[in-house]
């Protein structure tokens, strides 16, 4: 119990509710990757962290993607970890996968498919909403 | 209000960090308190000094430094988006600071709201 710690034990803890929100394709960009990066990192803050995909960002969480012929880092597999970090609450977009032809079975992970209007519910609930 | 700033976008490509630094400086004169400005993505070009824009054209570089040394403003730049970008201690300019991911997260669970400028 003596150990130093940076952090006050005795403050309230403060739980916020987390979005993060991913409507870009996986590659073309960097936004996709540098997101995973902070929802990873904020995974270990204690926090309420969503992760939606829509739009492009469906395909992100597209299965056996190969990325050889564009000389990038597949990084699709890492979508996994989120799991071991406790983040759960994974959306996607039921109206972008379909006008992409996928189905949640296309996915690298299980997610929960929400229409549009069900996903504006659990936006307009968050506290923060950060979106790439 | 306490208020958390995420720029995502460098200061010639976008306009996201000129519509932040405008934002920043009309809540500053509003009376409203700047928890953190955070820097993103290629955000974090904004924290470079070597960077020399035209003389007739505004210097987001300057004038975050600046302005963050005037109000006291915590300006943090991403280490992680920042040694992918060459941002360094020796490139960064004074005012900015490099620290992790933890500190963006950190400002949206202590401000009251975090305002995203981004593409």
């Amino acid at each position: 119990m003596s150990e130093m710690n940076e952090f006050d034990e005795d403050a309230p803890e403060i739980v916020k509710r987390f979005m993060y929100v991913n409507r870009r394709a996986p590659y073309g960009t960097i936004y996709a990757l540098e997101c995973l990066e902070v929802v990873l990192i904020a995974a270990a803050f204690d926090q309420d962290v969503s992760v939606v995909f829509l739009d492009d960002g469906v395909c992100q969480l597209k299965k056996n993607q190969d990325t050889t012929g564009i000389g990038m880092k597949n990084f699709s597999k890492t979508f996994g970890a989120l799991d071991d970090y406790d983040v759960e609450k994974i959306y996607v977009e039921k109206e972008s996968l379909a006008a992409r032809g996928l189905t949640a079975d296309d996915l690298v992970i299980p997610v929960e498919v929400l229409a549009a209007d069900e996903l504006r519910e659990v936006m307009a609930q968050q506290d923060v909403v950060i979106s790439s | 209000m306490k208020l958390g700033i995420l720029i995502n976008e460098g200061p010639f490509t976008h306009q996201a960090s000129d519509s932040a630094y405008r934002f920043t400086v009309a809540a500053l004169a509003k009376g409203h308190e700047i928890y953190r400005v955070f820097f993103y993505n290629d955000g974090v070009y904004n924290a470079n000094k070597l960077s020399e824009p035209q003389t007739d054209d505004r210097n987001l570089v300057a004038l975050w430094s600046q302005l963050g040394r005037d109000h006291d403003i915590d300006v943090v730049v991403c280490v992680a988006a920042a040694l992918r970008r060459g941002i360094k201690d020796e490139v960064l300019k004074d005012g900015f600071r490099i620290s992790g991911l933890g500190q963006l997260v950190e400002a949206g669970i202590q401000a009251d709201r975090l305002v995203v400028f981004g593409d």
